[in-house]
């Protein structure tokens, strides 16, 4: 495309973007600080998820994107649009076929592999920040891996509702070092970033943080011993696959009550129906 | 357990622009004693303890705190992982206020579970029982466990912040007018609540306190101090029945007669 540098951003700005990721990549979880720009879709519509993948990106990628775990909404279609235009990248819909997804709260349900890299849009990167308003004592906390209020949160969940009921953006620690938000995936998302084989890359534009989680690194959900972490998910079967192992999400179908569960991988899910 | 004191400072100086907060101050605290700071407003009790504690660095003197296993280490040289680690087990640290050590919108077993939790305490049921057991000996009602500290009186939430501050049986406790604010039967009730646990758990205890009778009651030493200096030190009863110190006869002949 005319008037643009590939894939939109100017070589400086992904150089700073690829230093900064460099470093995340180094220290598993840790948050690393960069100078997030302007990018031409609104904060909360992915600018950190945006950046890192034109960071990444290149020629001889194939590009995914997914909103809520669905190639067709407005998020993923357009910044599939996006990077199609201003970097001429192919792009598909299969997870097998990308080398680069960029996701908003969802992991495939499809295994990746070491050759991708996953992007994920990260509203809050702080997992502590509504238990302590103050950055300055988050970052100490962080420095010195005084984590205990995390679990107090966890603590006074099971005091009150009997069980542990942060159902997405459950915290996780990063190869017994950090603690991390994972962005806000459903929980049951939270043991595939579990030594997996592909490169995690967490973009939060507004909050101006990346960090990362490499290949084969230890990540860990936060629980008690006699309140194990458990994955949640819809009891049902998809509607229009059958399948009973993917993620669903419940949809309204017309004004008289009517509701369907769907797996929430739109992907996944054509891939079942066509082979059936 | 070695003849060792488990906290010592050598020579404590430390000013606030021209004002001298600290002068040359010597202090040992050995396990299982109760040293009481008293002194008049502004005399350098609360800045001693905040030195002590390595909260503040001194500018010149050395504070040494000594390990279970007998090792020597410089409060202020330590580096902060270390300093945070003591402050989060083997210290405690009771405020005078104690909604500055306690979560107010978190119950009051998580409170007094925060603490194992970040030693690493990973198992709910020996956490909830821990804390049931000391909300016992600090004589808060069983039920009150998943209340939050906002429902509780000024002495409940005072002996929860003890509560909270010994659930991880610290060797060394600083207490900051742990008896301010209160009233009078409340005072004396928690005065009770802590001679009794600090005797059953043998820790060491440095109490700052304005108030002689507190420092007679809780204190087996007593240091005196004025405009910064130690003016004088030695066993509680001796010090306030014979006070030498034209400075501490002020103090002692002031107290009102019930």
């Amino acid at each position: 495309m005319q008037g643009y540098n590939f894939a939109y951003l100017d070589e400086q700005t992904k150089r700073m973007i690829r230093r900064a990721l460099l470093k995340a990549v180094a220290i598993p979880g840790h948050q690393v600080p960069f100078g997030s720009r302007e990018m031409p879709l609104p904060y909360g519509w992915g600018t950190g998820g945006i950046q890192v993948t034109a960071a990444v990106l290149g020629r001889n990628d194939t590009l995914k994107v997914i909103d809520q775990g669905a190639d067709d909404t407005t998020n993923a279609v357009s910044i599939r649009h996006f990077f199609g235009r201003t970097a001429g990248v192919r792009t598909t819909t299969h997870t097998a076929e990308a080398t680069v997804i960029q996701t908003r709260h969802r992991i495939p349900e499809e295994k990746l592999r070491e050759d991708q890299i996953i992007v994920y849009q990260v509203p809050q990167p702080e997992p502590l920040w509504k238990l302590e308003p103050s950055r300055v004592e988050t970052k100490r906390m962080h420095a010195l891996a005084d984590y205990g209020l995390m679990h107090v949160k966890l603590y006074e969940d099971v005091a009150r509702l009997g069980q542990i009921s942060i159902s997405y953006d459950y915290p996780v620690m990063v190869n017994n070092r950090y603690l991390m938000s994972p962005s806000p995936i459903p929980a049951y998302d939270n043991p595939k970033m579990n030594r997996m084989p592909a490169l995690q890359l967490f973009g939060a534009g507004r909050e101006k943080r990346i960090y990362a989680i490499p290949p084969w690194t230890e990540v860990r959900s936060l629980d008690f011993d006699d309140h194990p972490f458990r994955p949640i998910n819809a009891t049902q079967a998809c509607g229009l696959c059958g399948a009973t192992d993917s993620y669903k999400d419940e949809v309204i179908t017309d004004d008289r009550g009517g509701r369907m569960f769907v797996c929430s991988d739109t992907d996944h899910c054509e891939q079942r129906r066509d082979a059936a | 357990m070695s003849d060792d004191p488990i906290l010592s400072a050598r020579g404590l100086t430390l000013s606030f622009g021209a004002i001298p907060a600290l002068l040359n101050v010597d202090i040992e605290l050995y396990l299982g004693e109760i040293v009481a700071i008293v002194g008049e407003s502004g005399s350098g009790k609360t800045t001693l303890l905040n030195v002590l504690s390595g909260h503040l660095a001194p500018r010149s003197g050395i504070v040494t705190y000594r390990d279970p296993d007998g090792a020597p280490h410089d409060v202020h040289a330590m580096p902060s992982p270390m300093l945070r680690g003591l402050q989060r087990s083997d210290w405690g640290f009771v405020h005078q206020d104690p909604r500055r050590n306690l979560r107010m919108n978190v119950s009051a077993g998580g409170n007094v579970g925060e603490r194992l939790m970040a030693q690493g305490a990973r198992h709910y049921g020996d956490i909830r029982a821990q804390a049931l057991d000391w909300l016992e000996q600090v004589e808060i009602d069983a039920d009150r466990i998943d209340d939050l500290p906002r429902t509780f009186s000024g002495g409940m939430l005072q002996r929860l912040q003890i509560a909270r501050t010994l659930v991880t049986h610290p060797r060394l406790v600083f207490m900051d007018e742990p008896t301010g604010g209160l009233d009078v039967s409340v005072q004396a009730r928690l005065l009770d609540l802590i001679r009794s646990l600090v005797a059953r758990l043998g820790v060491a205890v440095v109490l700052v306190t304005h108030d002689i009778a507190v420092a007679r009651l809780l204190g087996h030493r007593i240091a005196v101090m004025q405009r910064g200096r130690v003016v004088e030190t030695g066993l509680t009863d001796q010090v306030l029945d014979d006070p030498r110190h034209p400075y501490t006869q002020l103090l002692v002949s002031s107290v009102l007669q019930a």
